[in-house]
């Protein structure tokens, strides 16, 4: 099927200011006191940006680069991980 | 749909236990707990319609963080006291939780006629090839020729496919995950509580501290990693030989049939024995 050249989302104009769909973004929380260091949210992540601290603990490198599979808080034994849809910050100093 | 962590977090677990539980780092007894807990979020369940009983082992410790019905019951009879309850209030969901030699060794028997007496009941089966509490004794799920603490040259016997052994029992429902497949786990653990019938799931899962270091297979990374690259479908287990399924893991749902359940076949003889009372 041709690609319709108008269609009510996409007003057919040649100005480029269109943004690009937002990227959705998550936040990824480690409860340290309940996590053994096991290593699997480590190992598995598919982007990588899960790294072990000095105890073997999780922390996250880049949380804009989560795609949100949850792998890590399904294949977590102890219940230690929390992904979530990022909030927007109220405030400046929101964390 | 997506569920959150902390909803069942807070919703299911005990608080008042102690926590972290006592699984080792990495175990997979908490994945499958984890899976068993979103299956029961998705299915809208009061906790107070589940009953989750357990035998003895480190899988069955499961009962005692989790804030439902709970057992915690004798080495190898949790189907046994799953039964009786069933039978007393057979409109509760009763699920057992069991390891491979809670299941298959001790309460072997059990196993096998909970399946061919089809009670609506749901077993999952935490399958790690070990006695883990116990130290690691050979189950009758480890390998032939796998080492434990008491095959320390090598096992001499062989091992049997506990699902294979539930669908030649009778069991309505049978199915196969392992612990890196935790979303098609709990997937299969809803359709297992669903399900009318004795309803199986037996899980592949992780104990490295026991059987995986013994054997040289890990820790439970490496071990999490060879059910990723050994797990195929039934659907494409179904198009290889016997040779090229040798080590595969077997994954999905390997029987689902209708069948009369004893439970409601039971309410039936009652009233057949009741009319024929009344013409006496
Ligand atoms: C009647 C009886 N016999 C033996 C034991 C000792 N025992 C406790 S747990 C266990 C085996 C546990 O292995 P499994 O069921 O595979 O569970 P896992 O610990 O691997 O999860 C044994 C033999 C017992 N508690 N009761
Ligand atoms: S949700 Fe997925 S991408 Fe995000 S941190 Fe976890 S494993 Fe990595
Ligand atoms: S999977 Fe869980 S217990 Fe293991 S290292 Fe990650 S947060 Fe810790
Ligand atoms: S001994 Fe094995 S089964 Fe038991 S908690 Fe440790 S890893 Fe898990």
């Amino acid at each position: 099927m041709k690609e319709k050249k108008t269609s009510p989302d996409q007003p057919a104009t040649t100005e480029t200011t269109q943004t690009p769909k937002k990227k959705k973004l998550y936040d990824i929380e480690f409860y340290h006191d309940w996590c053994k260091a096991c290593g699997i949210c480590i190992a598995f992540c598919p982007r990588h940006i899960i790294i072990a601290d000095k105890n073997g603990k999780p922390g996250i490198e880049d949380p804009d680069k989560c795609i949100g599979c949850r792998f890590c808080e399904m294949h977590c034994p102890d219940f230690a991980i929390t992904v979530c849809d990022r909030q927007p910050r109220r405030r400046k100093d929101d964390i | 749909m997506t569920i959150p962590a902390q909803a069942i977090r807070h919703k299911y677990l005990r608080h008042n236990k102690k926590f972290p539980h006592v699984w080792c780092p990495g175990c997979g007894n908490g994945i499958v707990m984890a899976a068993l807990l979103r299956a029961i979020y998705r299915m809208e369940l009061s906790k107070d319609e589940i009953v989750l009983a357990s035998g003895i082992g480190c899988s069955s410790r499961m009962p005692t963080y989790t804030d439902f019905n709970t057992l915690h019951t004798t080495h190898g009879r949790a189907l046994t006291f799953a039964t009786g309850l069933k039978l007393a209030k057979p409109s509760l969901n009763v699920v057992t939780i069991m390891g491979d030699g809670d299941a298959t060794a001790i309460g072997g028997n059990h196993f096998i006629h909970a399946a061919r007496r089809n009670l609506n009941l749901t077993a999952i089966i935490v399958n790690n090839s070990i006695y883990g509490m116990t130290g690691g004794q050979y189950s009758p799920t480890t390998p032939f020729g796998s080492k434990s603490t008491t095959s320390l040259y090598g096992h001499i016997e062989h091992d049997f496919s506990i699902a294979e052994l539930a669908v030649t029992a009778g069991a309505s429902f049978v199915a196969r995950a392992t612990v890196y497949h935790a979303a098609l786990m709990d997937k299969l653990i809803e359709q297992a509580m669903r399900k009318r019938g004795f309803a199986v799931v037996e899980v592949i899962s992780n104990c490295h501290v026991q059987y995986g270091r013994r054997n040289k297979l890990g820790g439970a990374v490496e071990m999490l990693k060879t059910y990723r690259d050994n797990a195929v479908t039934v659907k494409k287990a179904e198009k290889l030989s016997a040779e090229e399924l040798a080590g595969k893991i077997t994954i999905g749902v390997l029987t689902d049939r209708e069948m009369p359940i004893s439970t409601e076949e039971y309410k039936k003889v009652r009233q057949r024995a009741n009319e024929a009372e009344g013409e006496l």
